[in-house]
């Protein structure tokens, strides 16, 4: 649905070439919600761009619903729908007109229902005849939010779609997104939050002008830290530990001693639902006292600041 | 056709939400009409003083003027600074919209949706230039023509009345007039590019009319003889700023430049 070829896009800026993007090659799949993350500046809003037609690429090649970017333009705007970073709604018309301007030249053939539809869905019909100024942050990323949907795009791209929203119409959002997925919609998710990424993405990538990893969360947590069980004994000793490294196929264990003589035992395996078993005979074995046994799950952030500070270095 | 009749709507709506943009594009044409006719009727009531009797007596001698009264006189050497007037309008009247329009979208940061409709530049263009425009140039007219119905009411004679509908008024108002409008379009634009104040956008293309005061001035030093010829000759060099001003305007609106450089 969105594929890119070394996609560049280089800006002159004091007699300097700023390379915003540079080299990307990524695939998004049809209906798939794709996370794209990176720090400030590093070229997602972009990406975004190009991938919408707004700006041309510098090198490189991407299409978009089978139609190349640099070629098909105006096609792939009527394609897609893009949630700006700021809603830029127009302060002095109302919500109503606000979105049937957006209908009407998206070419939606019924773009009074289309905009009813939208608005009575975000809980927003009952201020249709507001002016769009009056509305608070969360409403007018609402708004914005109905107006990248009025044409019923295939592919979405929203950045940011959460920021300035409080937690109640971040989930009104977030439930928005799940339900675009159940219908097919291609997603691409721009966004500073982890678990918003780690929610609802299938997929994510950590971008930096290049991009530093892209699979699923899980299949990035596995690649850069492994899997690992935390065993928590009530008494931990020294004896413990190398029962366990004494198995074959444990590949490192760390000590965590705790309070009182108590402690964990973080090891890192290959398989954790075959292996467990095994250690925990062999913990009760030499006597240990299990507390708990569970799988050490990095978070989403972990896998970003890793990935982000290994190509700082 | 469909997406410029929208985006011009859009420009309209807004401008009539818009007090300050409101009152400017209504008040202004009416202010511009209001003085000639008053000015008319006034020269046409009042008498002149002693001082002004010896000047009119001085102007009688121009043969422009000959065999008419000094009525007749003076209300004749006053329609070229009435013209000067109404090609204010087609200039002032879109510079305001366009710096509104266009200047407001920068700060409301509302060109990028816009931008990523399937909106080719081009309409879009026009859309906002024909916004812009259209008020100016038929604000201009409608001017002239109320201004029309006092002056045949006013006018001391047929022959100062004639004056008012002469080659040189017409030429100024259906061939100068919107060649400025186009002008203050594309200027507006330019403008407001690189301007983040609507107020100053506005007043940087209130400078248009310097050269216009050349109409109005240059008659009064006896250098330039105002007549259709001379207007003609203007509307030739505003067709040509006009290109000029068109094409940076064009290369100023891709989607590009608004996006990477209008900050």
């Amino acid at each position: 649905m969105i594929r890119t070829e070394a996609l560049c896009k280089y800006f002159q800026r004091n007699h300097q070439e700023i390379k915003a993007v540079d080299g990307l090659d990524v695939q998004v799949r049809e209906g798939e919600v794709f996370g794209f993350l990176g720090p400030n500046g590093a070229g997602k809003t972009t990406t975004v761009r190009l991938l919408s037609c707004l700006i041309c690429p510098t090198k490189g090649r991407a299409w978009v619903n089978n139609l190349e970017v640099g070629k098909e333009d105006q096609k792939i705007r009527a394609q897609v729908g893009i949630l700006t970073e700021s809603p830029g709604l127009y302060d002095r018309l109302s919500a109503q007109r606000n979105l049937e301007i957006y209908a009407e030249l998206y070419g939606v053939a019924d773009a009074r229902g289309q905009v009813e539809k939208y608005l009575r869905f975000l809980e927003l019909w009952e201020q249709r005849d507001a002016e769009a100024g009056t509305f608070s942050k969360g409403m007018k990323q609402k708004m914005a939010v109905a107006r990248a949907l009025l044409h019923e795009p295939p592919v979405l791209f929203l950045d940011e779609p959460t920021s300035a929203l409080d937690p109640e119409a971040a989930k009104t959002v977030h439930d928005f997104i799940e339900s675009l997925k159940g219908q097919g919609r291609t997603i691409f998710l721009c966004t500073h939050n982890l678990d918003e990424a780690d929610r609802l993405c299938d997929r994510i990538a950590v971008f930096r002008q290049k991009l530093l990893a892209v699979d699923t969360p899980e299949a990035l947590r596995r690649q850069l830290f492994g899997r690992q069980t935390v065993v928590h004994l009530a008494r931990l000793n020294e004896q413990m530990a190398a029962t366990v490294r004494g198995l074959p196929f444990v590949k490192h264990v760390e000590v965590l001693p705790g309070e009182s003589g108590a402690g964990k035992l973080v090891i890192r395996l290959s398989d954790p639902a075959a292996q467990n078993p095994a250690i925990v005979q062999a913990l009760v074995g030499q006597g240990a006292q299990i507390q708990f046994v569970n799988e050490l799950r990095h978070s989403l952030e972990d896998v970003y600041l890793s990935l982000i500070h290994e190509n700082r270095a | 056709m469909k997406p410029i009749r929208t985006i011009m709507a859009k420009e309209w709506a807004e401008v009539m939400r818009n007090k300050l943009v409101f009152y400017m594009v209504a008040l202004l044409p009416l202010l511009l009409t209001a003085i000639p006719v008053v000015m008319l009727y006034i020269m046409g009531r009042v008498p002149a003083s002693e001082s002004d009797s010896q000047e009119l007596a001085g102007m009688l001698q121009n043969p422009i003027f000959a065999g008419m009264t000094p009525v007749e006189a003076l209300q004749s050497a006053m329609a070229s600074s009435y013209l000067v007037l109404f090609l204010m309008m087609p200039l002032l009247v879109p510079v305001t919209i366009a710096a509104y329009s266009i200047v407001g979208e920068k700060l409301a940061r509302s060109l990028e949706p816009l931008l990523a409709t399937p909106i080719t530049t081009t309409q879009l263009l026009l859309g906002k230039g024909l916004a812009a425009a259209l008020p100016g140039i038929v604000m201009a007219w409608f001017s002239y023509g109320v201004f029309l119905i006092f002056a045949r009411f006013f006018s001391a004679s047929d022959r100062v009345f004639r004056v008012f509908v002469n080659p040189m008024w017409l030429v100024a108002m259906f061939v100068l007039a919107p060649l400025l409008t186009v002008l203050a379009v594309g200027f507006g634009i330019i403008v407001s590019s690189r301007v983040n104040d609507p107020r100053a956008a506005e007043q940087l293309g209130a400078l248009l009319i310097l050269p216009l005061m050349i109409l109005f001035i240059g008659p009064l030093t006896g250098f330039i003889m105002l007549n259709s010829t001379t207007f003609l000759l203007a509307a030739a060099v505003v067709a040509l700023l006009d290109v000029v001003v068109v094409y940076l305007g064009v290369k100023l609106f891709q989607r590009e430049t608004i996006l990477t450089r209008w900050k």
